[in-house]
């Protein structure tokens, strides 16, 4: 793109700085919501800009904030930025590059949403950047962003960090507003949904980091605008991470719509060594895989394509896994990390995906049988649709979708054993 | 006030027509329509959570025509209905209108064999020497719908802490526990003692207690009763014996008012002889009651029933010492001292003896011209006879428009089920106002807290009649107890004695009087009495006379006294007792009166026996016989008879029946009563018994009847009115009060080992301040100086101990019959004394 939107530290040096971020249209947008349209119009605004949630989900965004119930107060906003999901990093660099824009975000939501209270919940490794959004909060006050009264207008605003204490679960909605009341990150059944019954029980929105930072372009330049941007279902700009086989990894803002071609050998520059890819995961670990055929490639990156072709978009982290890639092993290492993040609370994720990684580890370990192949499947087909929260699906979309595209990377080990078997290093305690 | 009646809701599940209100779970409508859902972590009376997902069902929903808001009908003019994609759990999904369920199809069946081979895969299967064997809800329901057969072929399931203490008296299998959550959300919902939690995640994912000393609460054993698995046992009964072994007795508790309902669990054990032991207390469901639970004491203290020290054959006095002998021998030695004394005897009874034993006691004295008072400092007992609850009274039916005073009682310690009780109702909506003047558990519910001097409450009550003249900082309490609904009393003895309890039930039935709050159901007053049956005591005209034991002896040549230890209680009363020249005592144990006796005869303990106790609702409810009885004791009312014959008096009973019907006969509250009519029980919800263990735990299902509850005078028409009441607490620089503690060291506790960590050594409470000001420090001994005698007490502070008073826990201290002034030995020689002891 000629101009970043999300990315915007990348044309404008030192933005992450106040007076920088106000000389280049800072806090124009909150103006303009404050001073000259009133909260519906905000949402109104967003509705129309097709904005949809950069989380995962896809959720229209403007949608999502209508669904608060109407006189119940007060309401909170909560920002997930619990960026955990293996492949994905694009949170943290808007985060921390070019913080007052997701900040202003933040604000405009809140209005929209008649919030006063604002938390971001971030993981805990995030303890810098926790502490450099402290300093900017600060800062975003002391200039007369934040507090009582916000210009006069009748919104007042405070924002809050916390940190989470090291649990991909709490990326969950649910989940990350028990452990932001001080539980143990566990997720809720739902309904009730967040917006009737969300933190300490109250009307709540819970937004990506992205998300959020796509808000002050929406209000300050249109919807209409926004909506020439990426595809009519799927519209405005989106960072892509880009990870795995490929020369050139890192976050790659792009308008909804490119092709998985343009982002892997465009911008990222190939494979290494000129290896051809063999799969690629367009949502980070909890990907179903996709056969890298050239179909494939030039596929474009919008949640409708990526749906149909039976995996989905999610928060755009592209991993690219080459031809030397053995899929067990890859089912292995996902599965791991599942099993590893599994909270325990609900039967079929909490055993199932321990039964998944213990069979994977038997089949890398060259001692397994068909039908160890076969139960694979069973088990991870009989974690399917029993689940308490999205966690127990992602486990098993990888291990699906790699026993379905490329079986023969798990018959390969029941005849000889692996060449990994050796360096298959049990976890399980 | 019962919940407003909410529609019904039409649905059909497994081509059953049901109807249920509306706001019902799909797993509780089935289960009305007699549909079995199997379930681990829903339970009837906890939030769900729907975590296990054993529950899950197949739900489809009437099509709704986006652009009518109207159903979509087919050809035959049925509605369509849309299943979703994936199976829904029905512990968390209400009813709806026009719903189909699908509970037992090929997916569902699937579905559930699904889920216990997952939980299966890190259970231990232990089952043979697992205490829940056979009552078990993962075994019965993994045999009803799970594999035979396991598929995983791995050798390391878990290797978990087998034996994990939370606390001294609930032991974690941390293998078994299947994660569903029951316990804590029992201590959350329920208990209100959020101890124990979650610790960790995954497979790794436990319970664990945070507080100190562990698992600190006193309803902790109800975990274990909804405890799907054999994850949580009991200190009492864990490798005690296989459910299947034991025989079940139906029993009503015997350490306080509320009248638990509970079945004990004997066996014939090897250890003793062969000899019946109750293994385990478990609860028995009575909604009017206790509901599925009970506490702590409840469950764990039994063991002196069955303990070495009972009295088993009768004792008679020869010189300095008490030498056994037969029941003739002692029958004719009680007939030589009773016939000379002629009217000059007294009866002292206690409040732990059943209805037939008070009775048949006071008809064996009176009947000789003598007379009976009841060792009880808590007075009262007429008022709650005359506008005590009316009949038709459920706690469970008080919420919004409801008020509940608790006037100086410490609800949780002194009646823990009515604190649970109390609790739901403050949930549900109802007003609770707390009058006491200290700070207790209760003030957590409380919508007002009066906080008042000590003394104070039959003062401040009175102040509450009339919510125009209140003062100010009164008026909101007095108006919502006067515009409630429905109100209830609850009236205790803390910090007070026979004249404060007395001025106090005073206040609270003038404030009822005034307000209108008596003679109908779920209004009236209520006594927090000491034991199970002071309301029995009291109606059968057994009471206490608030006059020193040595005024009362004046003049008697004889002294009889059953289930009561007055020198026990204070040890200057030997003399006292021996002053008539003749003593009798009746009684479980050697006590310190006993020993003081010239006959001494063995009683039996509530659970050898039939008998019925009457509950501080005064509701009249029987237990029978659990273990065979312990040597030659008999009980008291047979004793009471056969004296009766010794002395040549018609008293013909030959069964505690035939005591009841002349009970009943003689005391109008109880006209109408039988044993028949006592033993009549009902359908409650939820449905408990074998077949329910999953869905209710193992509480036992009631089929020995929930009793019956007595109306009070008002309701019969007699004519109420306000009374003066006239009340001063002693004033001095320091003031010793009396309180009541759950776990004390009276006789029935001190025999159990169980409950034996939880009991406090003898104590007093002080205010941190005054320990500081009276350089008395905790945990160290400290020496006591009341009424003229030096008792050496361990120092306990505590802040919601108000200044200048000094609390001394009943029956683990020294007695205090009521508020006196004390002091306290500060001088370095109460150290140097402590110094020496360690």
């Amino acid at each position: 793109m000629s101009e970043h939107i999300l990315l915007r530290h990348r044309d404008v040096a030192d933005i992450d700085k106040l007076e920088v971020y106000l000389a280049h249209g800072g806090f124009e947008a909150l103006r303009k919501a404050l001073t000259a349209q009133t909260p519906a119009q905000v949402l109104e605004e967003v509705k129309a800009s097709g904005l949809r949630g950069r989380g995962g989900a896809g959720f229209p965004t403007g949608v999502k904030w209508s669904f608060l119930p109407k006189d119940v107060f007060p309401r909170y906003l909560v920002v997930n930025a619990d960026e955990s999901e293996p492949g994905t990093f694009k949170d943290r660099e808007l985060m921390e590059r070019n913080p007052f824009q997701f900040l202003e975000g933040i604000a405009l939501a809140a209005y929209a949403a008649q919030a006063e209270r604002a938390y971001i919940y971030c993981r805990g490794e995030f303890w810098d950047l926790a502490r450099d959004l402290d300093r900017h909060i600060a800062q975003m006050g002391d200039a007369g962003w934040l507090g009582a009264r916000l210009q006069g207008s009748t919104f007042s605003l405070e924002i809050y960090t916390h940190l989470g204490a090291g649990a991909y679960i709490c990326g969950e909605e649910t989940a990350l507003l028990e452990s932001l009341e001080g539980k143990i990150g566990q997720p809720r059944i739902r309904p009730p949904f967040p917006a009737t019954y969300g933190l300490f029980g109250k009307p709540t929105v819970i937004n990506n980091v992205e998300t959020l930072t796509n808000l002050p372009p929406i209000i300050a330049r249109g919807a209409a605008w926004y909506r020439t941007i990426g595809t009519p279902k799927s519209s405005g700009p989106k960072v892509f991470s880009l990870s795995g086989h490929v020369n050139r990894p890192g976050n790659y803002e792009l308008p909804l719509g490119t092709t998985f071609r343009t982002l892997i050998y465009d911008l990222g520059g190939g494979l290494p060594g000129g290896r051809k890819p063999k799969a690629i995961m367009p949502a980070g670990a909890s990907s179903t895989l996709l056969r890298a055929t050239e179909a494939v490639l030039d596929m474009p990156m919008d949640y409708e394509s990526v749906a149909a072709a039976g995996s989905m978009l999610g928060s755009a982290s592209v991993i690219v896994l080459d031809e030397t890639v053995d899929m067990s092993w890859l089912a292995l290492k996902t599965s791991r990390f599942f099993k590893h993040e599994s909270c325990g609370k609900c039967t079929p994720c909490r055993e199932g995906t321990y039964w998944m990684l213990r069979l994977l580890e038997h089949i890398q370990s060259g001692e397994a049988t068909a039908e160890d192949v076969h139960l694979l499947g069973q088990v991870a087909g009989q974690i399917q649709n029993k689940c308490l929260c999205p966690l127990g699906e992602f486990a098993i979309g990888p291990v699906q979708s790699s026993l379905a595209l490329f079986a023969e990377d798990f018959q390969l080990h029941i005849s000889q054993p692996s060449p990994r078997a050796a360096a298959v290093v049990s976890e399980h305690a | 006030m019962p919940e407003p009646t909410r529609p019904d809701v039409h649905l059909t599940i497994d081509g059953k027509a049901v109807s249920v209100p509306a706001g019902k779970l799909i797993v509780e409508a089935a289960k009305r329509a007699g549909i079995d859902i199997p379930v681990f972590c829903y339970h009837p009376r906890l939030e769900s959570v729907g975590m296990c997902r054993m529950c899950l069902v197949e739900i489809g929903r009437p099509q709704i025509d986006r652009a009518t808001g109207k159903v979509v009908v087919d050809a035959q003019g049925q509605p369509q209905i849309a299943f979703g994609p994936k199976l829904e759990t029905s512990c968390t999904t209400p009813v709806s209108e026009g719903m189909v369920v699908r509970a037992s199809s090929e997916k569902v069946r699937a579905a559930r064999h699904d889920i216990l081979e997952f939980l299966l895969t890190s259970h231990p299967l232990d089952c043979p020497v697992c205490d829940k064997g056979g009552e078990c809800p993962l075994q019965n329901q993994t045999l009803e719908y799970g594999p035979g057969l396991s598929r995983f072929i791995f050798t390391d399931k878990q290797r978990l802490g087998k034996h994990v203490p939370l606390g001294e008296l609930i032991w974690l299998d941390q293998e078994r526990c299947i994660q569903c959550g029951r316990c804590i959300r029992f201590q959350t919902d329920v208990a209100d003692d959020p101890v124990i939690g979650f610790y960790q995640r995954g497979r790794k994912l436990q319970i664990a207690t945070f507080s100190e000393p562990g698992f600190d609460s006193k309803f902790s054993g109800n975990t274990t009763d909804i405890c799907p698995v054999g994850a949580l046992t009991t200190a009492d009964f864990r490798f005690g014996a296989r459910p299947w072994e034991m025989r079940s007795s139906a029993s009503v508790c015997s350490h306080c008012p509320v009248g638990c309902n509970t079945v004990l669990h004997t066996r014939r054990e090897a250890a003793t002889g062969g000899r019946m032991e109750i293994k385990r207390v478990l609860p028995r469901q009575n909604n009017l009651v206790n509901d599925l639970w009970i506490c702590d004491k409840g469950r764990f203290g039994y063991a002196y029933v069955t303990h070495r020290e009972r009295l088993t054959q009768p004792l008679v006095r020869q010189g300095d010492r008490l030498m056994p002998a037969t029941w003739e021998q002692a029958l004719e030695r009680v007939r030589e001292g009773m016939m000379p004394a002629g009217s000059h005897i007294l009866g002292l009874l206690g409040d732990r003896l059943s209805n037939e034993d008070l009775f048949a006691l006071r008809m064996l004295i009176t009947a000789r011209g003598g007379g009976v008072t009841l060792d009880s400092t808590m007075a009262g007992g007429d008022l709650t006879a005359l506008l005590g609850v009316g009949v038709g009274t459920n706690l469970a039916d008080l919420g919004k428009g409801s008020a509940v005073l608790l006037a100086a009682t410490d609800l949780e310690e002194e009646a823990p089920i009515w604190w649970l009780r109390a609790r739901q109702a403050a949930l549900r909506g109802a007003v609770v106002i707390t009058v006491n003047a200290r700070a207790t558990k209760a003030d957590r519910i409380a919508r007002h807290v009066v906080r008042i001097g000590v003394g104070e409450a039959p003062a401040s009550l009175e102040d509450l009649r009339d919510p125009a003249h209140a003062p100010a900082h009164l008026q909101d309490a007095a108006r919502a107890f006067a515009e409630a609904e429905n109100a209830i009393v609850f009236f205790g003895a803390d910090g007070l004695g026979f004249e404060g309890t007395q001025a106090l039930a005073q206040a609270a039935a003038n404030l009822l009087i005034d307000t209108r709050h008596y003679g109908r159901a779920n209004n009236g007053l209520i006594g927090v009495w000491p034991r199970a049956n002071t309301q029995g005591a009291w109606d059968l005209g057994v009471r206490p006379s608030g006059r020193p034991l040595a005024e009362l002896i004046a003049g008697q040549q004889a002294l009889f006294v059953a289930g009561a230890d007055p020198v026990g209680d204070s040890p200057a009363l030997a003399p006292v007792v021996r002053a008539p020249g003749f003593l009798v005592v009746q009684d479980l144990f050697l006590s310190e009166t006993a020993r003081l006796a010239d006959v001494v005869l063995p009683a039996q303990s509530f659970a050898e026996r039939e008998g019925t106790f009457t509950s501080g609702e005064r509701r009249v409810q029987r237990f029978y016989p659990a273990v065979p009885p312990m040597g030659q004791s008999k009980p008291d009312w047979q004793i009471a008879g056969e004296i009766g014959r010794a002395l040549g008096r018609d008293m013909p009973w030959l069964s505690v029946a035939q005591v009841f019907a002349a009970l009943a006969a003689a005391v109008p509250a109880y006209a109408g009563l039988n044993y028949a009519a006592l033993a009549r029980a009902e359908a409650q919800w939820p449905p408990t018994g074998s077949s329910n263990y999953p869905f209710s735990g193992t509480a036992a299902r009631n089929d020995q009847g929930v009793g019956v509850q007595v109306p009070s005078a008002a309701e019969g028409g007699t004519p109420v009115s306000p009374r003066e009441v006239r009340y001063q607490a002693p004033r001095a620089e320091w003031v010793a009060i009396p309180i009541t503690r759950l776990y004390d060291r009276g006789t029935l506790l001190l025999h159990s080992s169980t409950l034996a960590p939880r009991l406090p050594a003898p104590s007093v409470i002080l205010h941190p301040l005054d320990a500081e000001k009276l350089g008395a420090v905790p945990s160290h001994a400290a020496t006591l100086v009341l009424n003229g005698l030096e008792v050496e007490l361990t120092v306990v502070t505590d802040e919601a101990t108000p200044r200048g008073v000094m609390l001394l826990p009943r029956s683990a201290s020294v007695h205090l019959a009521a508020p006196t002034p004390v002091d306290l030995l500060t001088a370095p020689a109460a150290d140097e004394r402590a110094a020496l002891k360690r």
